[in-house]
């Protein structure tokens, strides 16, 4: 491949492919984890930011992108951890919100960050949702139960 | 600002958030359920992705070789400048709720300023930490005032661990030399706490201790016994097996 001018959009395609391991319905450009995309001389930097600070999925998400790229014939890759701004959940794609949802996780929602009640059911639509535990499965989530198809969710935390 | 001063500071807040995250870690598979293990195993794992950045950064500052393994795996007591209160032992789970109380109100203030810091590295960190510090304090909290305002056990417990733990939070807000080059007023952040605590403990009904003596030293590097043993099981690995790697 040549290098001298990099096609970013079709970079994003390509990153499209790397999905969160913890949560495999998301894509990490759909998390917005990846920042940017720049090319310094012969050199692919990947700007990437983390959910959260101790996320073990890091690691293997940056991994996984040194490979795609070196498939895709980049020799020079350079992966940039940012922290400022920090990470959050506005960045998250509306396709991506969509994709949580179908998956039986409730998406992040803007009003308000970890409702006693009120989350809408991913499964039968209800709001008739109680929280279980403000800690879940992994950092970025929330437990929550359904008062009336009885079954337990996980919440995206707004963040 | 003295370089020296900067490395320290930013090794005591790393070692503040590395102690802290395994003491909550030996709670892993021994909550009192389920949903509360994982709770205070996700605070530590904040707590450690916290100490990463840091140390991170403070190995930059050294710039001699060191990394962020080498900094938590291969210093000795005398080298962590953690306060005392996050070293404590996890006693019951009032001790080790009400720890994360002290210690999480302490963080909240702290970081609240810290984002703020003209150094803009420990700035990002503690913009990014807030974050999860304000779950962190809203959590544990909300257990204070549970057992507190629980039954006549719970309410015991949390007023014993008050006994065992109050006499470590004076440090917190005694400056040191390295706080005081950086610039940063540890001082200024009591009332904010004590307001904070005050609330917290009146809803838990319990009281806010006076009068107590205050042990300090753990910021300048004299720890309690506990610490020690911490980084004998922490250090283990490194230490028998230098550079062991998977």
């Amino acid at each position: 491949m040549k290098t001298s001018a990099i096609n970013k959009e079709a970079l994003y395609a390509y990153l499209e492919e790397i999905k969160d391991p913890e949560v495999p319905v998301l894509s990490i450009i759909d998390l917005g984890i990846v920042r940017d995309i720049k090319m310094n001389d012969d050199e692919l930097e990947v700007i990437i930011t983390s959910t959260y600070t101790g996320c073990p999925a890091m690691d293997m998400i940056t991994a996984a992108i040194r490979v795609e790229l070196s498939t895709l014939g980049f020799k020079k890759i350079k992966i940039t951890n940012s922290i400022s701004p920090a990470w959050t959940t506005d960045w998250m794609s509306e396709k991506g919100k969509r994709k949580l949802q179908e998956y039986g996780i409730a998406p992040p929602d803007k009003k308000f960050s970890i409702p006693k009640d009120g989350i809408e059911c991913p499964l039968c639509h209800s709001s008739n949702t109680r929280l279980v535990s403000e800690f879940g499965s992994t950092a970025c989530k929330a437990l929550y139960q359904c008062n009336d198809c009885k079954e337990p969710f996980d919440y995206f935390k707004c963040h | 600002m003295n370089s020296d001063a900067l490395l320290t500071y930013t090794l005591h807040l790393a070692d503040n958030s590395l102690i802290l995250g395994q003491r909550n870690a030996e709670w892993c598979g021994h909550g009192p359920v389920l949903e509360q293990d994982i709770a205070i195993t996700n605070i530590s794992l904040d707590l450690i992705g916290q100490a990463r950045s840091f140390y991170q950064y403070a190995a930059e500052l050294k710039a001699d070789g060191s990394t962020e393994d080498s900094l938590a795996y291969l210093r000795t007591e005398r080298e962590f400048k953690n306060c005392l209160l996050v070293e404590q032992p996890n006693g019951d789970w009032a001790q080790t709720i009400l720890r994360q109380f002290l210690f999480s109100s302490y963080q909240f203030f702290l970081y609240k300023q810290l984002q703020n810091n003209t150094d803009e590295r420990l700035a990002a960190i503690a913009e990014k930490s807030l974050k999860e510090v304000t779950y962190h304090l809203r959590w544990s909290s909300e257990w204070v005032i549970r057992l507190g305002d629980g039954t006549k056990e719970s309410n015991g417990r949390i007023r014993k661990a008050i006994e065992e733990l109050w006499r470590y939070t004076g440090e917190l807000f005694m400056p040191v030399s390295y706080e005081i080059e950086m610039g940063i007023d540890v001082s200024s952040l009591k009332e904010e706490w004590l307001k904070k605590v005050k609330s917290v403990f009146e809803e838990a009904a319990v009281p806010v201790p006076e009068n107590i003596f205050m042990q300090t030293g753990g910021k300048t590097g004299i720890h309690t016994e506990h610490l020690g043993f911490i980084l004998t099981e922490l250090q283990y690995l490194q230490r028998a097996y230098p550079g062991s790697d998977w």
